[in-house]
């Protein structure tokens, strides 16, 4: 038990945990900016831009991640890391276009009407008046989205990038004893569950506090 | 011919077609098994959620807490590189039914919770003033209540757990992601593959979600009486 947790191997660990971070950062502010743009693109009333959005939303919240990761490491030559990246961002913000596009159409229509009466723009309307409003609306849910983000980040060990669940497998083929491997998936969910925890935290003291207002 | 997705290589595919049909099989099987003890699991730490007994709230929190905020990969790897160490080595397909089911029971008890939650005190209260023990009112009263509000998002679990099924790839479940991965990388025709393999994965999916959205759509536009009395 004392052999793993040697200044090597936690350095190692940190390193992959550096890695999930980093592309799980990335990948929650770019899917967030596509899903935006995908949920107003389904809201809006030209036809082909609605069609095109629901067609993009219906393939990948249907399918697999996993598919889409093996998939891109074949389809574009940009890197490993940034092919996983790619797989996450396409994944989650057909997601995230649904959280959004929920929390735009929980927003009373008399809400685009007064704007629209007191002389606001289209796009007025949505910066100043809706979306302060939907975005507190779904908040919650964006905020559970980003755990999973972080989950779903393990699956790139499928395509050989070293995160925090690769490096803890690579790890643990250098154990032999149950004790060393038993405390090394102690220490992987350890820390997955309080960086987790922390967010899943956050997110109930939110709806306490949107239940309330 | 080198195109990722020419003629030769679909010709390819088709004829392997049997493999792919193989793996979407296991894949059908594991979601429907799974999902069967994830519904068990979920309804139990569902109940115990709403509960007045601290201890079963606690038991039910930290179950949900637990398997919600790690990874399923890291759970799944438990089952397979983790178990063999004390001496215990599970049939993939265990694995797959095990490790899916449990993931995704945490959370069909959160739904199953707030759907509970959802249904006015007073059904209960009724309940007990007509003689009805408590599990009694919770399966004759509450949950045929609650059913209306559950089944929307429980559809959308059913969903995650089929796509989620394809992490079995990862430890050579058999199932059709692990199947399009071994048949394309032994001759590299990944193009055909992987474009049926999500075909058939989007086959399994979209009807479910279209079931949700409608369920959805139902659930909001009955009055909250007329729900009641209809069942």
């Amino acid at each position: 038990m004392r052999s793993i947790l040697t200044p090597v191997n936690i350095k190692f660990l940190l390193n992959g945990l550096g890695l999930t971070l980093y592309i799980a950062v990335i990948t929650i502010v770019l899917s967030l900016v596509l899903g935006i743009v995908l949920a107003v693109m389904r809201n809006s009333s030209i036809k082909i831009l609605n069609r095109i959005s629901t067609i993009y939303i219906e393939l990948f919240r249907n399918t697999p991640l996993l598919l889409w990761i093996l998939a891109m490491r074949f389809l574009v030559r940009i890197g490993a890391v940034n092919s996983g990246i790619l797989a996450l961002t396409l994944f989650t913000a057909s997601i995230i276009a649904e959280i959004v596009r929920g929390g735009l159409n929980s927003i009373k229509i008399g809400q685009y009407e007064a704007a629209y009466s007191q002389g606001f723009s289209e796009v007025q309307v949505l910066a100043h008046i809706i979306l302060p409003q939907a975005i507190r609306n779904m908040m919650p849910s964006l905020l559970s989205q980003f755990v999973t983000v972080i989950k779903d980040t393990s699956f790139l060990w499928a395509a050989g990038i070293e995160e925090l669940t690769g490096r803890g497998m690579i790890l643990m083929g250098s154990f032999a004893t149950s004790d060393q491997v038993f405390m090394l998936f102690i220490l992987l969910s350890l820390i997955y569950f309080t960086i987790n925890f922390i967010l899943s935290t956050i997110i109930r003291s939110q709806q306490f506090k949107f239940a309330t207002t | 011919m080198n195109h990722p997705f020419s003629l030769l290589k679909w010709k390819a595919l088709f004829l392997d077609w049997s493999i792919f049909k193989d793996g979407l099989l296991t894949t059908l099987s594991v979601s429907i098994t799974a999902l069967l003890l994830a519904l068990l699991l979920g309804t139990i730490f569902g109940i115990f959620s709403t509960s007045k007994s601290r201890f079963l709230k606690t038991i039910s929190r930290s179950y949900v807490e637990l398997i919600q905020n790690t990874p399923l990969l890291i759970q799944i790897f438990f089952w397979y590189n983790g178990l063999p160490y004390i001496g215990i080595v599970l049939p993939v397909f265990l694995i797959g039914f095990l490790g899916l089911g449990i993931y995704q029971g945490a959370y069909v008890a959160e739904v199953v919770k707030s759907g509970i939650n959802s249904i006015p005190k007073g059904q209960m209260e009724a309940a007990y003033s007509q003689g009805f023990t408590y599990w009694e009112a919770m399966f004759y009263i509450i949950l045929p209540q609650a059913k209306m509000i559950i089944l929307p998002p429980l559809t959308n679990v059913s969903v995650n757990l089929i796509k989620n099924s394809s992490v079995l790839a990862i430890i050579a479940g058999g199932d059709l992601m692990y199947h399009a991965d071994s048949w394309s990388s032994g001759n590299l025709y990944w193009g055909p593959a992987y474009v049926a393999t999500g075909v058939l994965y989007f086959c399994l999916c979209y009807p479910l979600t279209r079931l949700a959205k409608r369920l959805e759509q139902v659930s909001k536009e009955t009055p909250k009486v007329a729900r009641v009395s209809r069942v």
